[in-house]
């Protein structure tokens, strides 16, 4: 009978058999040459040219988080892309940013989200987020082949925990560590100038007004030092992705309201070009 | 080893639908209506957890009555087909017409092959259009062929008499709350044309929106929204019922 499920034009077997909830262990079991992390790698000397994303930074306040990301994609000296989004929703409660190959990072986002969302549909219930947060770290071990060729996939992960009823954020490694970052946290090519900037401004009481212009300041600062990451772009209206995640769910900013912040910090800029200064003591 | 009486292929099929039938109608009905903003399912069905009715992809729902075991696998097998589909082209490339297509061929091998004993169940797939007209419901029998259908269906053990009362009652462009009242209207008849009441708690309720602002257009009623669709339903004043259905679209 299963042997010629083709011809009839049924559903394979495969699809009708009852077992796991995850679209990834479906696929490896029916088409696994669709996995990202199940593709041989031709032996290759170099390092291949590819655009890579850069800077993405998060901040928790007080029931929620903020997630994002600045524009540019480089490949080696070249800016490949000025309008890159790197910030995507991951499911209602959660988001992730993405630094690393850009090819590949869309694509690990995209079969992410529909693990997710997958999931949800099959379970009728969502995962917890350590759930989610986990899953993640699993599809990026599996791109440790490709990372060990200089194509590696660094995501940071941020969602808004139902159960706790707070924003939470998670940080991962090439190699899929996962570890969870309390208060803020920053990925990519700019993230140590990014995190210094955080680390003087960021404080418990934020209100989300204030965290949003705070990732905005630090992605500024991450620009003013980084070469491959991207300040706010006035002349050709391209601003950072920023997103919000509270108990209300996952909402990125208009391009107005973005606008709005980066414009507001370029102002300040002017006149105090290293930004908002703390106080020695 | 017994000796095979021949049976005359029209009896062996005959028995065949008749089995089916009769394991379908064991189960409640529930109704599928076209409402002004989309699609509405309703059901009886006094389980929380099992449910009759979910969501396939962004704007297709699914509905079944029949044997619950039969009808959840054929369900997660339209999730992996969607889902798989998605994934390979594009979300666009998801279309009720080919999900309505492989159950079709699949629930027809079942039925028509020997070695298995034929699916109990009857389903339903709908997807909702940009407009009214772009709304497409297919209902899908035991024996593996495609109704195309409009406006309104029913499905399950009293379907015939349901979907006749539906079809004299029902409207298009009606609001959520009418159509809700009529759907419930009509599963509160029983065969021999006596009334019962229907309590809410009892309803399972849910809705492909148009109007909805995500790309996911499936979404549950219950709880105080259902009750409240309810009672403007039963008001029947269009304005009242037109405001509450616009409203809970949010």
């Amino acid at each position: 009978m299963e042997a010629n499920t083709r011809s009839t034009g049924r559903l394979p077997a495969a699809f009708l058999t009852p077992g796991s909830s995850s679209f990834m262990d479906f696929l490896s079991e029916h088409q696994p040459e669709l996995l990202p992390g199940k593709r041989s790698l031709p032996p290759v000397k170099g390092v291949i040219e590819a655009p890579h994303g850069t800077t993405i930074v998060a901040v928790t306040f007080p029931g929620g988080v903020v997630l994002a990301g600045d524009r540019r994609a480089t490949m080696g000296n070249v800016i490949a892309q000025r309008d890159i989004e790197k910030v995507f929703p991951a499911d209602e409660y959660s988001a992730v940013g993405i630094a690393g190959t850009a090819g590949l990072a869309v694509e690990m986002v995209k079969l992410f989200q529909l693990e997710l969302e997958h999931f949800e549909k099959v379970e009728g219930a969502q995962l917890s987020l350590e759930g989610k947060a986990n899953r993640l770290s699993t599809m990026i071990r599996s791109n440790l082949g490709m990372a060990m060729q200089g194509l590696a996939v660094v995501p940071l992960f941020a969602g808004y925990d139902v159960d706790r009823e707070k924003g939470r954020i998670f940080s991962y490694d090439v190699t899929g560590g996962r570890s969870e970052e309390h208060g803020y946290a920053a990925t990519g090519s700019g993230s140590i100038f990014a995190r210094g900037a955080m680390k003087k401004l960021f404080r418990d009481d934020l209100s989300e007004a204030e965290a949003t212009t705070l990732v905005v300041q630090a992605l500024y600062d991450a620009a003013d030092d980084d070469s491959a990451t991207g300040g706010p772009d006035v002349a050709r209206r391209i601003y950072p992705i920023v997103t919000v995640i509270t108990d209300d769910g996952f909402r990125r900013l208009t391009e107005d309201e973005a606008s709005v912040i980066a414009r507001s910090v370029l102002e300040r800029r002017l006149e105090q070009p290293d930004g908002p200064r703390a106080s020695l003591l | 080893m017994s000796t095979p009486f021949y049976v005359s292929p029209q009896q062996a099929m005959a028995d065949r639908a008749e089995y089916a039938r009769k394991g379908i109608a064991r189960g409640r009905s529930l109704v599928v209506l076209q409402y002004a903003d989309g699609i509405v399912f309703v059901g009886e069905n006094p389980s929380r957890a099992l449910h009759k009715f979910s969501e396939i992809y962004d704007r297709i729902g699914f509905a079944a009555a029949g044997k619950y075991n039969e009808y959840e696998n054929l369900r997660i097998g339209g999730v992996r087909y969607a889902d798989l589909r998605g994934y390979t082209y594009d979300r666009d490339d998801v279309t009720a017409r080919g999900l309505a297509n492989v159950y079709a061929q699949t629930l027809g091998t079942i039925f028509s092959s020997v070695g298995e004993k034929p699916y109990e169940v009857e389903l339903v797939v709908a997807e909702v259009g940009e407009t009214a007209e772009g709304d497409q419901i297919y209902r899908l029998p035991h024996d593996g062929s495609i109704v195309d259908e409009h406006g309104s269906v029913a499905v399950g053990g009293n379907a015939e008499q349901i979907s006749g009362y539906l079809d004299q009652r029902h409207r298009d462009g009606m609001t959520l709350a009418e159509a809700l009242k009529l759907a419930v209207q009509s599963l509160s008849r029983d065969t021999n044309g006596s009334e019962r009441e229907i309590p809410a708690e009892r309803l399972e309720v849910a809705v492909l929106d148009r109007t909805r602002p995500q790309k996911r257009k499936f979404k549950r009623i219950g709880g105080r929204q259902l009750s409240r669709l309810l009672e403007a339903g039963g008001a029947e004043t269009a304005s009242e019922a037109e405001a509450d259905s616009g409203g809970d679209v949010e």
